[in-house]
C-alpha cells in the first residue's frame, strides 16, 4: 500500500463530504411541515430529554440530524446569538435569515478549515411569519450550504422515499392533525436505516414533535406536542396497519425489494424538488437512499445541476 | 456587539454557562449596565440624571399565598419636583410564572429588567427547563450586586420580585436591598418612595383568606394611600384614565389585567373615598373584616 503525498483539493473536500454524509445517512429521518397556523417538526426520536428539535427565538425553531453533540452545541450557539442580537437590539430584530447565515458561514468554514472535521449534520431553520406566505424554511448543509424550502423538507437518513410522500400528500392549508398524520407516515416510509423500508406506523413515544404555532397567545410561539396529543391526533398505537393515507400501488417507499434494488429508480427527478435556492439532492444522492460500504456516494462539488456548488 | 464576521466565534461555541449574563460578559461586555465604568464624582451625584420609579406593591392570596400573588405599580415617573412621565410601567412579566417590579433609577432599572428577562428565557432554552423560584431570584440578586457601583454614585436600583412557585404551590416575594441582599417577605410587601404608606395600609387591609379579586382591591387601596401621601407616587389619573399597573400570578401562569378591569377596581376604590377619604376602615379590635 502506497502513501499519497499529494491529495487534490477536490479529492480533500470529496472525502470531507462523504465523511460527513455517511454520518448524517446513519441517523433517522427528520420531516418539517409547513400547516395553515404554522411549521410543524416531526422527528423519530425515542430519547424524551435530548431534542432534535428545539425553541431559537419567540418565532424561530431549530431541528436537526445528525451528531448529537455537534448540533446541540450549534443549538447553544444560535440561541446565544438570538437572544445576544433581542437584547441588543429589539426582539423583532431577531430573523431567521440572520440565524441561517450566521450557521452557514460557520459550518462552511469548519469544513473546508483542514485541522477540524467536517460537523455530520444537516439543519432546519424555521421562522414563522404573520401568514402562511410568510413562513421560511432554511436547510443547512454540512458543508454551510443554504436552501429555501418550501411547504415541506426532510433531512437525515433515507429521505428520499418521505420526500416522495410529502411531495405526493402535502398540500396548502392543512390543519395540524392533517400535518402531524402526514408526517408521521412520511417519516413511516423512511425506514430507519439501510434494509429497512417497510412502511410502518411510529410508536407515540417514539416521536419527538413540535410546532411553531401562530395561534398561540404567547410572544414564544414554540410549542412541542406530548404523548397525550399525539395520541388524540394519530389514535392508539399497536396498529401494524400502514396509515389509510398511503397510496397503495404508487408508493414507491413500501416495497423493501425495489428500494434495495434499485434505490434511485423511483425518485421523481430533481426538477419535481419544491425547493427554489439549491434543489433538495438530486436523485443520485446517497443522502437519500440506502449508504453502502462498496457504494461511494457522489460529493456536492462534481455535482454540475448544483448552483452553490 | 460584534457584527462584522458573520460567523458564530469561539465564545458561541464554547460549552459550559446556561447563564445569558455571564455570556454576554465575555462576548460584548459593554451591553451589561455593571460593566460601564463611571467618571469620578461626588457619591451620589449622579441621582439627579434620570427620572425615578416609584411605588411597587405586591401581596400573596389565598391560604398562606396558595391562590397566587398579584403585583402592582403606579404610573409616576420623577425627577426632582417634576413628574417626568405620568404613563411609565414598572412591573414587568419576567417569565410566565413570575414578575418584577422596579423603583428606583428608571433607565438602570428597564435594563436590568430586560437582561433578567432574557437571563431566564435563555436558561430554559438552553436547559429545556426552568428556574425554580428561588433560583430566579438569586440571579436578579446577582444582576443588582453587579449594579453597586452605580448604586453609590445615585443610580440605585431597587426591585420587588413575585413569583409562582410549582414546587411549594404557592405565590411568593422577594425584595432586595441595593448591594444585592436577598429577602423573602411574607403575605406582603412594597417598595419605592410610597412604601412606608401602601405598606401601613396594607396591614390593615390584607387578610390571607382574600380571593384574587380582592386582593387586587387591596393592593389598589394600598397604591391610593401611597399617592395620598408620598408626591412622588402617582395615583389613578381620572381625566386621562391612566391606572396601576396590576399583573396576577397564579399557577395558570402571569397575566397583565386589561386596561378595563384595572379602571373597574380602580373607579370603585375612587367611589368609596368619595364617600369616606381615608378609605375603608379596619376594625379596631382582633381581626374580622371591616364593619
Amino acid at each position: 500500500m502506497s502513501m499519497p503525498f499529494y491529495v487534490s483539493p477536490e479529492q480533500l473536500m470529496k472525502d470531507r463530504a462523504d465523511f460527513a454524509r455517511k454520518g448524517i445517512g446513519r441517523g433517522r429521518a427528520l420531516a418539517v411541515v409547513q400547516y395553515a397556523d404554522g411549521v410543524l417538526f416531526v422527528s423519530e426520536n425515542p430519547s424524551q430529554a435530548l431534542h432534535k428539535i428545539s425553541e431559537l427565538y419567540d418565532r424561530i425553531a431549530f431541528a436537526a440530524v445528525g451528531r448529537y453533540n455537534e448540533f446541540e452545541n450549534l443549538r447553544i450557539a444560535g440561541v446565544r446569538l438570538a437572544d445576544m442580537r433581542g437584547y441588543a437590539y429589539d426582539r423583532r430584530d431577531v430573523t431567521g435569515r440572520g440565524l441561517a447565515n450566521a450557521y452557514a458561514q460557520t459550518l462552511g468554514t469548519i469544513f473546508s478549515s483542514g485541522g477540524e472535521k467536517p460537523y455530520e449534520v444537516e439543519i432546519f431553520v424555521a421562522e414563522i411569519g404573520d401568514t402562511s406566505a410568510g413562513d421560511q424554511i432554511f436547510r443547512l448543509t454540512y458543508d454551510g450550504q443554504v436552501a429555501d424550502e418550501h411547504g415541506f423538507a426532510a433531512m437525515g437518513g433515507a429521505t428520499e422515499p418521505v420526500t416522495t410522500y410529502l411531495r405526493e400528500h402535502w398540500s396548502e392549508g392543512l390543519s395540524l392533525a392533517e400535518a402531524v398524520t402526514l408526517a408521521v407516515g412520511a417519516l413511516g416510509h423512511g425506514g430507519s436505516s439501510e434494509g429497512e423500508a417497510k412502511v410502518r406506523r411510529i410508536p407515540v413515544a417514539d416521536l419527538e414533535v413540535a410546532v411553531l404555532d401562530r395561534d398561540r397567545p404567547q410572544q414564544r410561539k414554540f410549542r412541542r406536542l406530548g404523548d397525550a396529543a399525539l395520541g388524540e391526533i394519530l389514535g392508539p398505537d399497536p396498529d401494524p396497519d400502514p396509515t389509510p393515507a398511503a397510496a397503495p400501488a404508487s408508493d414507491p417507499g413500501s416495497p423493501a425489494a425495489e428500494t434495495a434494488a434499485a434505490p434511485q429508480a423511483p425518485a421523481s427527478p430533481a426538477v419535481a424538488s419544491p425547493t427554489t435556492t439549491a434543489p433538495t439532492p438530486p436523485p443520485s444522492d446517497p443522502l437519500g437512499g440506502p449508504i453502502g460500504e462498496d457504494r461511494p456516494p457522489v460529493a456536492p462539488p462534481v455535482d454540475p445541476d448544483d448552483p452553490l456548488a | 456587539m460584534t457584527s462584522s464576521d458573520p460567523r458564530l466565534g469561539p465564545a458561541f461555541l464554547r460549552p459550559g454557562t446556561s447563564s445569558f449574563a455571564e455570556f454576554i460578559a465575555e462576548q460584548s461586555p459593554e451591553l451589561l449596565p455593571s460593566r460601564r465604568a463611571l467618571p469620578p464624582g461626588p457619591p451620589g451625584g449622579a441621582a439627579e440624571l434620570a427620572p425615578h420609579g416609584t411605588t411597587i406593591v405586591a401581596a400573596t392570596f389565598g391560604a398562606n399565598g396558595s391562590g397566587g400573588v398579584v403585583m402592582a405599580g403606579d404610573r409616576r415617573a420623577t425627577a426632582g419636583n417634576v413628574i417626568a412621565q405620568r404613563d411609565i410601567e414598572k412591573v414587568f412579566p419576567a417569565d410566565e410564572l413570575s414578575a418584577v417590579g422596579i423603583a428606583g433609577t428608571a433607565g438602570i432599572a428597564i435594563e436590568m429588567v430586560r437582561l433578567f428577562q432574557t437571563e431566564l428565557e435563555h436558561y430554559e432554552k438552553i436547559e429545556g427547563t426552568t428556574l425554580s423560584v428561588d433560583g430566579k431570584a438569586n440571579r436578579l440578586s446577582a444582576l443588582i450586586r453587579g449594579n453597586l457601583g452605580l448604586a453609590m454614585q445615585g443610580l440605585a436600583v431597587i426591585p420587588l420580585f413575585a413569583g409562582y412557585d410549582e414546587l411549594a404551590g404557592q405565590g411568593r416575594i422577594f425584595s432586595y436591598d441595593a448591594t444585592g441582599g436577598r429577602y423573602e417577605e411574607r403575605a406582603f410587601h412594597s417598595v419605592g418612595s410610597g412604601s412606608v404608606f401602601a405598606r401601613g395600609s396594607l396591614k390593615k387591609l390584607y387578610r390571607e383568606d382574600l380571593s384574587a379579586e380582592e386582593c387586587v382591591m387591596a393592593i389598589v387601596q394600598a397604591l391610593y394611600d401611597a399617592a395620598d401621601d408620598d408626591s412622588a407616587t402617582g395615583g389613578p389619573d381620572l381625566t386621562r384614565r391612566i391606572f396601576p399597573v396590576v399583573h396576577v400570578i397564579t399557577a395558570a401562569g402571569q397575566q397583565r389585567l386589561s386596561e378595563d378591569q384595572v379602571a373597574a377596581v380602580a373607579d370603585r376604590v375612587v367611589a368609596g373615598r368619595m364617600i369616606r377619604p381615608d378609605g375603608p376602615a379596619a376594625a379596631l379590635e382582633t381581626g374580622g373584616p371591616n364593619a
